[in-house]
Parts: C-alpha cells; sequence; structure tokens
C-alpha cells in the first residue's frame, strides 16, 4: 500500500491515504482538522465561497415563522426529494416508485420515501373493516381485525426490503448512465413494528403436515405469494407501524406481511389471508414475474433471498461536485442473509481497496453506512489512461442458508469507459451465483476519474480472502 | 368470532388442482368473453397493445429479462395459474367480477389459442390440472435449503 502515501501539497496534516486516488480513511480525519469540501477550507490559497459575503440578517429571521401545524410537512425546499416513478400515468400494469438515495442521509428511508412496487395500485382500506384471516392447516382458523392485533405483544424491526428487481439496469444489453436512485432505488429501510406471526400461529396452532403458508393482499390483483413456513417463522411479521406511524397507503395500510431479508414482493401487502398449505400455489408472481432467467434458459424460481449489496450513494451521477478537495464517500450496504462484516471501497478502478470493518456494528437485515472520504483532486487523482479507467465490482457473501451449509461466493466484473459515467452492465443471466450486483462508477472531468461501488459482505468469510480475490 | 366467509375468500388454485371450483368453460365460450373483457388490453389477437404489452398468445425464444417475454405458453409452468391469476386479478379494471364459469372459459380460450389444448376441449376442475405446459420442468429452485 505504500504507493498509495500522499503527501498534501497544501495541507499541514498528512493522512496515509488506505487505496490509490486518494482515498482516505474517514475515521483517521475526524477530530484532526483537516478540511472536507465546502464546510472549510480546502487549502492554504481555497477559502469558502459563502465566506467571501457579509453576514447577513435574512427576512426569516425578522418575523415571527408559520403557525405549527398537527402533520408536519417537509420544508417547500425539499420538494425536489422525491421518489421517481415508472408507469407514472397508471396504465394496466405494475408502477414503481424509487428511492432517492443520493439525496438521502442515514439508515431510515422516509415513509414517504420508501420505494414501491404495486400490482394495483394502493387501495383505500378502512382499516375498521379490514380483516385478516389465518386458516388451511390450522387447528383452528381465526379471523382479526386491526384492533386485535393491536392488543398482542409488538415487536419492532429496522429491516430493508428490496425488489426482487432492484438493479435491474445492470442487466441492460447496453450499460446505462444514470443515478443511483434509476439504479437501485428499489430498496429501502425502515423501523417496523408489529406481531410476529408466530404469536398468532400459537393462538390457531399448527397443523404438522404444514410447510408452506400463501399470503394474499386485499388489492385489487389479490397478490398471492407461497411462503416457506419453516424458515420463515422466526422472523416474519405482520407489520402495522412503519417508522413510529401506521404504513403508508401504498406500503399496504394497514398491515403486511414483514419477511426480513426476503424479496420485496413476498411482503405482501394490505394483508387479508394467510393459508397454512402443504405446497407452493404457484401464483403468477412466483411462478412468472419473480423468477430469475439463466443463460441456458432455465429460471430460478423461488429466490427468495435478497443478496449481498453495496452502492455509494455520493458522490454520484446527478450531484455535482464543485470544487477539488476532500468529499465524504457515502454508501449503503445490507444482505438479506445476515449482518454485513464488512464494506470496501476502491477509487481506482480496483487496482486497490480500502477496508473497513463493520463487524458488530450493523444490523440484521439493515441498512449498514459505508463510511469513506475521498480526496479528490487535491491529492492527485492518479488515473493514468485519462478515459480508459477500469471499474470493478465486487460483491461477496458469506451466509448461513439455514439448515445448511456456509457459503461463500463472489463475482467481480468489469466496466469501462468511465469518462461517460458508465454502470457495469450485465448481460442476460449474467447475475453469477451469490453475486451481489452493485455497481456504480461515477466520473468527472477533470480530472477523469472513476469511482466504483463499494465491496460488502456479509457474515464471516476465511482470513485472506479479500486478498486473495483481489 | 364468525367465521363465515372464509370459503368465498380462499381463492388459491394450487398445480394438482386444489382449489379449483366447480364449473366448467370452453375456447368457444372464452372468446365472446375475451372480445368483451379483455381485448381492449391484450389486444383483439392476444398479442398485448399499447395500452399493455402483455401478450396472452404466442411467445418465441425468450432473449432479454423483459417480463413481457414470458409468456403462458413459452414460459408458465402450470396452467391452473391462468385460473388463478385471471379470477384474482382480472379483468383490470373490474377483478373478482367474473363466474367460475366465465374463468374456466377463459382460461380455455387462452390455452387453446396456444394450442396447449384442443379447440373442442372443455375445462374442469378435473380437466385443468392435467393440462401439460412446455417450460414445466424448466425451473430450478434457487434455495432448495429453504424450502425443507
Amino acid at each position: 500500500m505504500s504507493q498509495h502515501r500522499r503527501r498534501p501539497r497544501n495541507n499541514q496534516i498528512s493522512v496515509e491515504a488506505v487505496a490509490g486516488n486518494g482515498l482516505l480513511d474517514r475515521r483517521a480525519l475526524l477530530g484532526r482538522g483537516l478540511a472536507f469540501a465546502g464546510a472549510m477550507t480546502t487549502g492554504a490559497t481555497a477559502s469558502l465561497a459563502a465566506a467571501a459575503e457579509p453576514l447577513a440578517k435574512p427576512p426569516w429571521s425578522l418575523e415571527p415563522g408559520a403557525a405549527i401545524v398537527p402533520y408536519e410537512v417537509r420544508s417547500r425546499f425539499e420538494k425536489s426529494v422525491a421518489r421517481t416513478l415508472s408507469n407514472p400515468n397508471f396504465r394496466p400494469g405494475a408502477q414503481g416508485a424509487r428511492t432517492p438515495h443520493h439525496l438521502l442521509n442515514g439508515t431510515i428511508t422516509p415513509s414517504g420515501l420508501h420505494f414501491v412496487v404495486s400490482w394495483g395500485g394502493a387501495p383505500d382500506i378502512d382499516p375498521d373493516e379490514h380483516r385478516l384471516v389465518i386458516h388451511g392447516l390450522v387447528k383452528r382458523p381465526l379471523i382479526f381485525t386491526l384492533d386485535a392485533l393491536g392488543r398482542y405483544p409488538m415487536v419492532s424491526r429496522m429491516t430493508f426490503l428490496e425488489c426482487g428487481g432492484n438493479s435491474a439496469p445492470l442487466f441492460s444489453p447496453e450499460p446505462i448512465q444514470d443515478s443511483v436512485q434509476a439504479l437501485h432505488g428499489l430498496a429501502s429501510c425502515a423501523e417496523w413494528t408489529g406481531v410476529k406471526l408466530s404469536t398468532l400461529l400459537e393462538e390457531t396452532g399448527i397443523d404438522s403436515t404444514a410447510k408452506w403458508f400463501i399470503a394474499e393482499g386485499a388489492d385489487a390483483p389479490h397478490l398471492s405469494r407461497s411462503v416457506p413456513l419453516k424458515t420463515t417463522l422466526d422472523d416474519a411479521m405482520i407489520a402495522l407501524y412503519q417508522n413510529g406511524e401506521r404504513l403508508m397507503p401504498a406500503n399496504g395500510y394497514p398491515m403486511r406481511l414483514l419477511l426480513p431479508g426476503f424479496e420485496g414482493n413476498m411482503n405482501v401487502k394490505y394483508l387479508r389471508r394467510i393459508k397454512l398449505v402443504d405446497e407452493p400455489s404457484m401464483s403468477f408472481w412466483e411462478s412468472k414475474i419473480y423468477t430469475q432467467l439463466l443463460p441456458n434458459g432455465k429460471a430460478y424460481q423461488f429466490y427468495f433471498l435478497q443478496e449481498v449489496k453495496s452502492f455509494i450513494t455520493r458522490p454520484s451521477p446527478g450531484l455535482t461536485l464543485k470544487e477539488p478537495g476532500l468529499y465524504e464517500i457515502s454508501g449503503i450496504a445490507f444482505s438479506g442473509t445476515g449482518r454485513i462484516s464488512r464494506v470496501m471501497i476502491s477509487a481506482d478502478g480496483g487496482q486497490s481497496w480500502g477496508g473497513s470493518s463493520a463487524a458488530g456494528t450493523g444490523l440484521e437485515q439493515g441498512f449498514y453506512p459505508v463510511p469513506y472520504a475521498l480526496a479528490l483532486g487535491q491529492f492527485s487523482c492518479n488515473v493514468t489512461k485519462p478515459g480508459v479507467g477500469r471499474g470493478r465490482q465486487r460483491a461477496a457473501d458469506s451466509r448461513t442458508v439455514r439448515g445448511g451449509a456456509r457459503r461463500v461466493e463472489e463475482n467481480s466484473t468489469r466496466c469501462g469507459r468511465p469518462e461517460s459515467a458508465l454502470q457495469l452492465h450485465h448481460k442476460l443471466g449474467g447475475r453469477r451465483e451469490g453475486g451481489g450486483q452493485a455497481c456504480l462508477c461515477v466520473a468527472w472531468t477533470p480530472p477523469p476519474f472513476c469511482l466504483c461501488s463499494s465491496w460488502a459482505r456479509a457474515g464471516r468469510l476465511p482470513k485472506g480472502r479479500i486478498s486473495e480475490s483481489l | 368470532m364468525n367465521l363465515t366467509g372464509i370459503a368465498e375468500w380462499d381463492i388459491s388454485v394450487h398445480p394438482d388442482g386444489a382449489g379449483l371450483p366447480v364449473g366448467s368453460g370452453t375456447p368457444a365460450e372464452g372468446a365472446k368473453i375475451y372480445v368483451a373483457k379483455c381485448a381492449l388490453c391484450h389486444g383483439q389477437d392476444g398479442k398485448g397493445s399499447a395500452e399493455s404489452p402483455t401478450p396472452l398468445i404466442g411467445g418465441g425464444p425468450i432473449t432479454d429479462i423483459s417480463a413481457s417475454m414470458k409468456t403462458i405458453s413459452n414460459f408458465w409452468p402450470y396452467a391452473t395459474t391462468v385460473f388463478d391469476y385471471i379470477r384474482r386479478a382480472m379483468p383490470w379494471q373490474q377483478p373478482m367480477t367474473l363466474t367460475n364459469d366465465e374463468v374456466y372459459a377463459l382460461t380455455a380460450y387462452i390455452l387453446a389459442a396456444n394450442k396447449l389444448i384442443g379447440e373442442n376441449d372443455t375445462l374442469s376442475a378435473e380437466t385443468l390440472p392435467k393440462v401439460r405446459m412446455p417450460n414445466r420442468d424448466g425451473f430450478i429452485i434457487r434455495f432448495p435449503d429453504l424450502i425443507q
């Protein structure tokens, strides 16, 4: 790593780069007075632009503000922080709303910005009229009102949800230049509160022949998925609250199934019926839509787990870097198979990596923040062949499939043409075994520069695995 | 708690025919219903339309991951799913308004147009599960460990 040691020319403090192109460990900067772009000076000659103007007496300081309202909405200046919609005119078919990750910070997605994939619009459900039926291979079927569910012990859990089709643009025949919102916006993270399914099944009893349950929504398509009972029983929840308040209408109001780590579509919204069965029903969504085509012509069925993934949210396409200086790299890593244990970032196309141990700090099935600092420009971005840089994406996953062996799988792919900020593309079926698809190359000129996605892993990998894979 | 009504809510149909209701329908009966209630979105010829590109009839080799590439004839593993999906979700603007006979008839019309059953076949709870779909064996369970 000695070749990455850089001494900033215009700064008194020397910080050793942890990887090529001026990648610094953010934690090494904290408390050392080193300037991040826009927050302080970026060098001996640079100065903060805003500081060149005299401090004013702004009008909002000279009169009372607005009256406080019962339910507050965000500042009018924040309207551009919004989901992007597919099928906005709501023609027959699915609609999608993507989370603007590059405009958010932290690990919780605000409820109004939580992603949505809808197969029939958001129904206007009267919570007092809504019913949840549990029947089938149970000892006694039961019907629950929302009020009745509210009297059971509740649990809270921060967990991501991700559409099975998230990051699908990476499968485009040609590379797509687009924002992290367009590429990875069908994933979000919230605190969900509700009643565990196992609590309700204690009431109904479980017939010994039950192996699956069918979850069905009360929306127009009566969306239906078959869920393996044994492997989900510990975690499955009837979620009644999202980030502390009732679910958003498009996220299942007044109740949805929550299956942490499982593909979004299985987390059935507007949940009206759970039927314990011995075989899956092979619904439209599980036998057609949420299947994964493979190069050999077959298709994965019951994909279920959302495997490890990471992506950089800032800097990223759609955001502007105004000047050379220090910028924090922000990103998100998550895995449906467990806790994120390590995140790595490369700023030189995968030639060198900075790593951070996340062991013990992240939540299972939660969003894990990627903390890194990038010195852009000031530390002489070392792209030797402008416009021909490489990008590399790494995602690896170590998990324990319930009842099965620990698996370690890896995916590594090249991406090119950073001059146009292209992201890696995959041909049909290119999603390899266990490979979390996450790559976001970012380019600016000058200097030409390719920043690639973080590398994340969940669970434990054998020691030395990372260096071997490089 | 009054448990009446659960049977009416239970609309799940399984590949072995479990859940299929009493009733029957033929392709000829389904053709009339199709024109009245389906063609607006799916096209007169069942090939899809600008309003809804989802084709119901036909389907060639799958060359990309677009959902519309996966058709009943080239992808769906079970014929019972056709009945299940029509009954629970169609027509788009008025789901759950078709009679069981109408759903059988539409299923028969679509399967016959895809040459998966004969033009004069009648579908019912007995005959529908016996329809063999071309891509029945085209699937691999992604995580078999999870569904023990």
